[in-house]
C-alpha cells in the first residue's frame, strides 16, 4: 500500500504544489496526465526523495515517514521500496546492460555478484535482451536502453515503479516495444505509477487516471470514467487537446 | 669552441641510464599518491562537504599558487626545523610529498570538472536504486570522471617526470643530479647535460605514445 498525505513542495517562493493527497493499493496501477509544468514530474520526484518534500507524510508499505523529520537511513529504505524509470533512460554509461540490472543488487542488496548476474540474466531475458547482456548503453537504441532502465527498476524489487514519462523521448518506432514491456508488468500485478502522455496506453492498462492541473489533482477515475466522462471544465480541456493530437 | 666529445657521450648512456629507475620511480610513487589525493580532493570540492571543502580551496590554491622548487625546499629544508621529528626526512621522500601535494592540487581541478561533466541524470539514477553518495562515487562518477580526466592526467605524469629532475637541489642523486656530478668531474658540462636532455626527451615521446594509445583506447571504452 502506498499513501502519500498532504505533500508539499516548493522551488524558491515557487509553490508547485502544497496538499497532495494520493493512495495506491498494492498491484494498482495508475496513470498521471496532465499539462505539463504542473509539477507530475516533482510529485514522482518526491516519493522516492530524489526531490525532498517540503511537508507531508509517506506511506510505502511497512515504512512510514514524515517528508520534514526523514532521516538519511529512512531515506535509504524508502529508495530500496520504489525504483525509477528516467525519461531519458539514465543508464549507467560505464556498465553493461547486465551490470546496470544487477548494480542494485550487488551494491545496495548485497547480493553476491554470481547470484546477482545469474537474476540480472533472467531479467535480461524477460525484457527480450538476452543478446545485449555485454552491451554498453551507447551500442543500444532508445528503445533497448529504456526496456534496460526498466529491467533496472525490475531488479530492485520495489514496492512500486515511477514512471516519468518513459516514452516521451523514445523515436516513435521504439514506443511500441517499451509499451509493451510496460504492459507485460502491469499483467503480472506490479505496482505502478505512470506519468504518461500515452492516453491508449492509458485506457488499456490504468486502475485509474488521475487527472493533474497547476499542481493539484483535479479528479481521478477509471480510465472509461475519466475518458468519456470528464466531470471537470479543466480536465474536458486537457483531453480535448490531447485526443486531438494523439489521433494526428 | 672545441668539437662533441662523442665518446664521452656514449660513455656517459649507460652511467646515466643507471639513474633512470629511481627518477621513473619518484615519478610513479608520486603519481599514484597524487591521483589518490586529487580524487579526494575533486570530491570534497563536487559535493561541498562542510568544513573541507574551505581547507580544499586554499591547499589547492596554495599548492598552485607557488613554485614547486620553493614548496620542494619548504619540505626538506623548513619543515623538519618546526616538526622536528621531520629531521629524517630524505630527499626523495620529500620529493615524492613535493610533487604529491603539488601535482595534486592541479589534478583535483581536472577530475572535479570530469565530475561535473557527467550527466546528473546518472547520478539521480544511482541514488533512486538507494546507493549511498559514496557509493555512486565509487562506482558510477570516479570510474568515467578518471577516464574523461585520463588525457590530462597523463600531461601531469610526463610534467612530473620531468619535474623529479629538482630532486637534485635536494642532494637526490637521480638523472639529473648524476649528469651534475659527471659534469663537474669531466667539465664536458655541454656534453653531458646534452646527453640528459635527450633521454628525458626520448622518455617523454615513449610516454606519449602511450598517450596517444591510451586516447585511442578509451574512445572506444563504454561503446561496444
Ligand atoms: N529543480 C527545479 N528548480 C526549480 N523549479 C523547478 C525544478 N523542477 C521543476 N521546477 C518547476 O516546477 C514546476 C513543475 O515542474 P514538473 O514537475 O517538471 O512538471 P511536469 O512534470 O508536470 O511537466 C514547473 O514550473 C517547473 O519549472
Ligand atoms: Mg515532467
Amino acid at each position: 500500500m502506498i499513501e502519500l498525505k498532504g505533500i508539499r513542495k516548493q522551488f524558491g517562493s515557487h509553490v508547485v504544489f502544497d496538499d497532495i493527497d494520493l493512495h495506491l493499493e498494492r498491484g494498482e496501477i495508475i496513470v498521471i496526465v496532465g499539462p505539463s509544468g504542473t509539477g507530475k514530474s516533482t510529485l514522482l520526484r518526491c516519493i522516492n526523495f530524489l526531490e525532498t518534500p517540503d511537508a507531508g507524510q509517506l506511506t510505502i508499505g511497512d515504512l512510514s515517514l514524515d517528508a520534514t523529520s526523514a532521516t538519511r537511513e529512512q531515506i535509504l529504505a524508502l529508495r530500496r521500496r520504489t525504483a525509477f524509470v528516467f525519461q531519458n533512460y539514465a543508464l549507467f554509461a560505464n556498465k553493461t546492460a547486465l551490470q546496470n540490472i544487477a548494480e542494485g543488487m550487488i551494491v545496495v542488496d548485497g547480493i553476491a555478484k554470481r547470484e546477482a548476474y545469474a537474476r540480472a540474466r533472467e531479467i535480461l531475458e524477460r525484457i527480450g535482451l538476452a543478446d545485449k547482456a555485454d552491451a554498453y548503453p551507447a551500442a543500444l537504441s532508445g528503445g533497448q536502453q529504456q526496456r534496460v532502465g526498466i529491467g533496472r527498476a525490475m531488479a530492485a524489487n520495489a514496492e512500486v515503479i515511477l514512471f516519468d514519462e518513459p516514452t516521451s523521448s523514445l523515436d516513435p518506432q521504439w514506443v511500441e516495444e517499451v509499451l509493451g514491456l510496460m504492459k507485460q508488468l502491469a499483467a503480472e500485478h506490479q505496482t505502478m505509477i505512470v506519468v504518461t502522455h500515452e492516453m491508449q496506453f492509458a485506457r488499456e492498462v490504468a486502475d485509474r487516471v488521475v487527472f493533474m492541473d497547476q499542481g493539484r489533482i483535479i479528479e481521478q477515475a477509471p480510465p472509461a470514467e475519466l475518458f468519456s466522462h470528464p466531470k471537470d471544465e479543466r480536465t474536458q480541456q486537457f483531453l480535448r487537446k490531447i485526443l486531438a493530437a494523439n489521433v494526428v | 669552441m672545441h668539437a662533441l666529445d662523442f665518446d664521452y657521450m656514449l660513455g656517459l648512456v649507460p652511467i646515466l641510464l643507471g639513474y633512470l629507475p629511481l627518477t621513473l620511480e619518484m615519478a610513479a610513487a608520486g603519481m599514484a599518491c597524487a591521483l589518490i589525493l586529487a580524487c579526494l580532493l575533486a570530491v570534497i570540492r563536487v559535493t561541498r562537504l562542510p568544513g573541507l571543502n574551505a581547507f580544499a580551496l586554499l591547499f589547492i590554491s596554495f599548492f598552485r599558487g607557488t613554485p614547486l622548487l620553493v614548496q620542494l625546499f619548504l619540505f626538506y629544508y623548513g619543515l623538519p626545523q618546526v616538526l622536528t621529528f621531520l629531521v629524517a626526512i630524505n630527499g626523495i621522500t620529500a620529493t615524492i610529498l613535493g610533487l604529491t601535494l603539488h601535482f595534486s592540487a592541479y589534478m583535483a581541478e581536472s577530475i572535479r570538472a570530469a565530475i561535473v561533466g557527467i550527466d546528473r541524470s546518472q547520478t539521480e539514477a544511482a541514488l533512486s536504486i538507494g546507493m549511498t553518495r559514496a557509493q555512486l562515487m565509487r562506482r558510477i562518477v570516479l570510474p568515467q570522471a578518471t577516464r574523461v580526466a585520463t588525457p590530462t592526467l597523463m600531461n601531469y605524469f610526463i610534467d612530473m617526470i620531468k619535474s623529479t629532475s629538482l630532486a637534485f637541489t635536494l642532494g637526490v642523486t637521480e638523472l639529473m643530479g648524476a649528469t651534475q656530478k659527471e659534469a663537474a668531474g669531466s667539465f664536458l658540462y655541454f656534453e653531458a647535460f646534452l646527453v640528459v636532455a635527450v633521454i628525458y626527451w626520448i622518455v617523454v615521446e615513449a610516454l606519449s605514445w602511450v598517450q596517444k594509445w591510451l586516447e585511442q583506447r578509451l574512445n572506444r571504452a563504454y561503446q561496444r
